[in-house]
């Protein structure tokens, strides 16, 4: 094998630890299946179809492989959660409806090493005996899904998907589904119910899991595109080599995407928690505009609850308690929900001292209101009712009140509703209140209290 | 009226509706996306047309092409930009790109709302309207035109001038 060489500009960071990334900006790599058999591709499919199909997951639950989506439930006890008396058919699919707010990974990997994905996905398949598979692309990856039906193709004319793959009597197909814009179907259940061709209204837990009753009521399996191609890696270099990379309990790597206030924005694959954030933003980052100070960190994708610049946070429980402040945060799962928000999708979002915090809360707002499926009254109300007031905070017509208003909403969706996309869109209220609450009041005016909010007092109050 | 569909792309729309074996429904999806990219937004025939080959009621299919806000009923210009409005983007400056884009291509979009968020330009050239987060937060302001995907844009007159 050549020692691998990057693009100008593009060469990962000292600090990475690439895997997944290996091959992304790569000098001399495309996405054909010749330049990924070149290096080894299939391989390991080709070896786990020799393997009996329990070892597989035990090899994924002994790696401590955690969704990379979002939740970071563990990979292979989601495997194992198909019912072992189950005698229907049992699908797999791919989430790869990238769109949390802030999160730019799985872009990389569909648009520039495809192949690795349908590897993991075609491992995972016979891990869970499932022989059709969806991969569930968000709509705006045009290119993407042409780029993983071109490698579909290829893959099946080298005999590695189809019938009877490698004279093994494993058959699979794999089939690019479109999605069409819709944040909500990035929710399993609602990704589902949008393959079965239904507006992506999400199911309730339980009774429908999709393991149990997942695609067509059939057990079904939906795993995140990151998450698939550690699959493949894991059974390269085996769960327990795979696991010393990271951290105990945040095992492997995993990929960070920054954006925001920064001087370089960008994606980093590191070891889980083995990068602070002050390394990633000072070092991987170059640090903040010029002349800027931090004012807070949307850790996980714009759903986690942010963080401010000056708390400290304490973590571990006696005598390991300890205190951190927001530099020191280790970038790993358990760490930062210890500190009240969430590694989530990976999708880390700056901001300096130049943003108003009205005006980034209600930029999220908008984007809850805007992806709310409408099913539960709490959700559906209330995001709008929180958009609509910050759109008040932002425009100068709000009273202070309006801001324990704001927070009265989002506690009462918060836990009241089918699916997660309740916390989603009512964390990010609560925690810029709870943590921003005198920003936000400086933002309205306290003539308007007690008003009654409609068109003409409005005009009036503001004196237009 | 009838959707007058051509061979080629009814060919490829029963080829993709074989890749759900197990219920024709699940290729609503698909067969909007062919449709909506030959014809450039779903009318009520496209709708029919779509229940038609799929054995549904069109409700079924219309509630569908109602929820998704990569449908649309409308048609849109020769070239449909769809500018990232979310978070990351916003913050490079997003809207003044929308702002900008709009001044350019002479687009008005001061009737748009939620249900109509789409604004065409009186010459037909160009539509325009904003989405939610495209997944590329570290290269804002990003947008799509038709199928292309821009990232960092900053000339306005660069990126329209590929458009003729």
């Amino acid at each position: 094998m050549s020692a691998i060489t990057y693009k100008s500009g593009r060469e990962p960071h000292a600090k990475e630890h690439r895997v997944v990334f290996r091959n992304i900006d790569r000098r001399g790599w495309d996405t054909s299946i010749a330049s990924y058999m070149g290096e080894g591709g299939y391989e390991q499919l080709k070896k786990a179809l020799k393997m009996p199909r329990q070892e597989i997951t035990d090899e994924v639950k002994k790696a401590g492989l955690r969704g990379r989506g979002g939740a970071g439930f563990p990979c292979g006890v989601k495997w194992g959660f198909i019912p072992p008396t189950n005698t229907k058919p049992v699908y797999l699919i791919c989430n790869a409806d990238e769109s949390e707010p802030g999160t730019f990974k799985d872009r990389y990997i569909i648009h520039q090493d495809p192949h690795q994905l349908i590897e993991g996905m075609a491992i995972a398949c016979f891990a869970v005996g499932a022989s059709l598979s969806y991969i569930y692309i968000r709509e705006e990856f045009p290119e993407g899904a042409q780029i993983l039906e071109r490698a579909i193709a290829e893959a099946h004319a080298k005999g590695l998907l189809g019938k009877n793959i490698q004279g093994s009597g494993f058959d699979l197909e794999i089939y690019v589904h479109r999605g069409a814009g819709a944040y909500i179907c990035g929710e399993e259940t609602g990704l589902i119910e949008s393959l079965e061709g239904k507006r992506p209204y999400p199911r309730i837990k339980p009774p429908y899991f999709p393991a149990a009753m997942g695609l067509y009521l059939c057990p079904t399996i939906v795993n995140n595109v990151e998450t698939l191609c550690h699959v493949k890696h894991i059974l390269e270099i085996g769960a327990e080599a795979w696991a010393k990379t990271g951290t105990q309990n945040n095992t492997g790597t995993r990929i960070l995407c920054v954006s925001g206030d920064v001087q370089r924005p960008g994606y980093f694959e590191v070891e889980v928690g083995k990068v602070t954030m002050g390394e990633l933003i000072n070092d991987m980052c170059g640090g903040l505009k010029a002349g800027r100070e931090l004012k807070a960190v949307i850790p996980g994708g714009s759903s986690a609850k942010v963080l401010r610049a000056d708390e400290i946070f304490t973590v571990g429980k006696g005598d390991s308690a300890r205190k951190l402040t927001i530099w020191d945060i280790p970038m790993d799962f358990d760490t930062l929900a210890a500190c009240g928000s969430m590694a989530g999708s990976g999708g880390v979002i700056v901001i300096d001292d130049s943003r108003s915090i009205s005006w980034v809360l209600n930029n999220i707002n908008n984007f809850y209101a805007h992806e709310s499926c409408g099913q539960c009254t709490p959700c559906r109300e209330g995001s709008l009712w929180m958009k609509k007031i910050t759109d008040r905070v932002v425009a100068g017509k709000a009273s202070p009140g309006d801001i324990d208003t704001l927070e009265g909403v989002a506690r009462n969706i918060d836990g009241r509703t089918i699916c997660a996309f309740g916390e989603a869109c009512s964390w990010p209220t609560e925690s810029f209140v709870e943590k921003f609450r005198k920003e936000l009041i400086a933002d309205t005016r306290p003539e308007l209290e007690g008003a009654i909010v409609n068109a003409e007092t409005l005009t009036a109050a503001a004196g237009l | 009226m009838s959707l007058a569909v051509p061979t080629d792309l009814e060919k490829e729309i029963d080829e993709r509706i074989t890749h759900y074996p197990v219920s024709k429904r699940s290729a609503v999806l698909p067969v909007l996306h062919a449709l909506q990219h030959h014809f450039g937004h779903l009318s009520d025939e496209a709708v029919e047309w779509t229940a038609a080959k799929l054995e549904l009621e069109p409700i079924k299919v219309l509630e569908v092409v109602t929820f998704y806000p990569g449908f649309r009923q409308s048609a849109p210009g020769k070239y449909h930009i769809r500018v990232c409005r979310t978070l990351s983007c916003a913050m490079a400056g997003s809207y003044d790109l929308m702002a900008a884009l709009c001044e350019k291509a002479g687009i008005d979009r001061s009737g748009v709302t939620h249900h109509h968020p789409i604004a065409v330009s009186e010459d037909g050239r160009f539509s325009i309207e904003f989405a939610e987060c495209l997944a590329s937060c570290g290269t804002g302001p990003v947008c799509l035109v038709n199928d292309d995907f821009h990232e960092a844009v900053s000339d306005v007159n660069v990126l329209l001038s590929q458009y003729p």
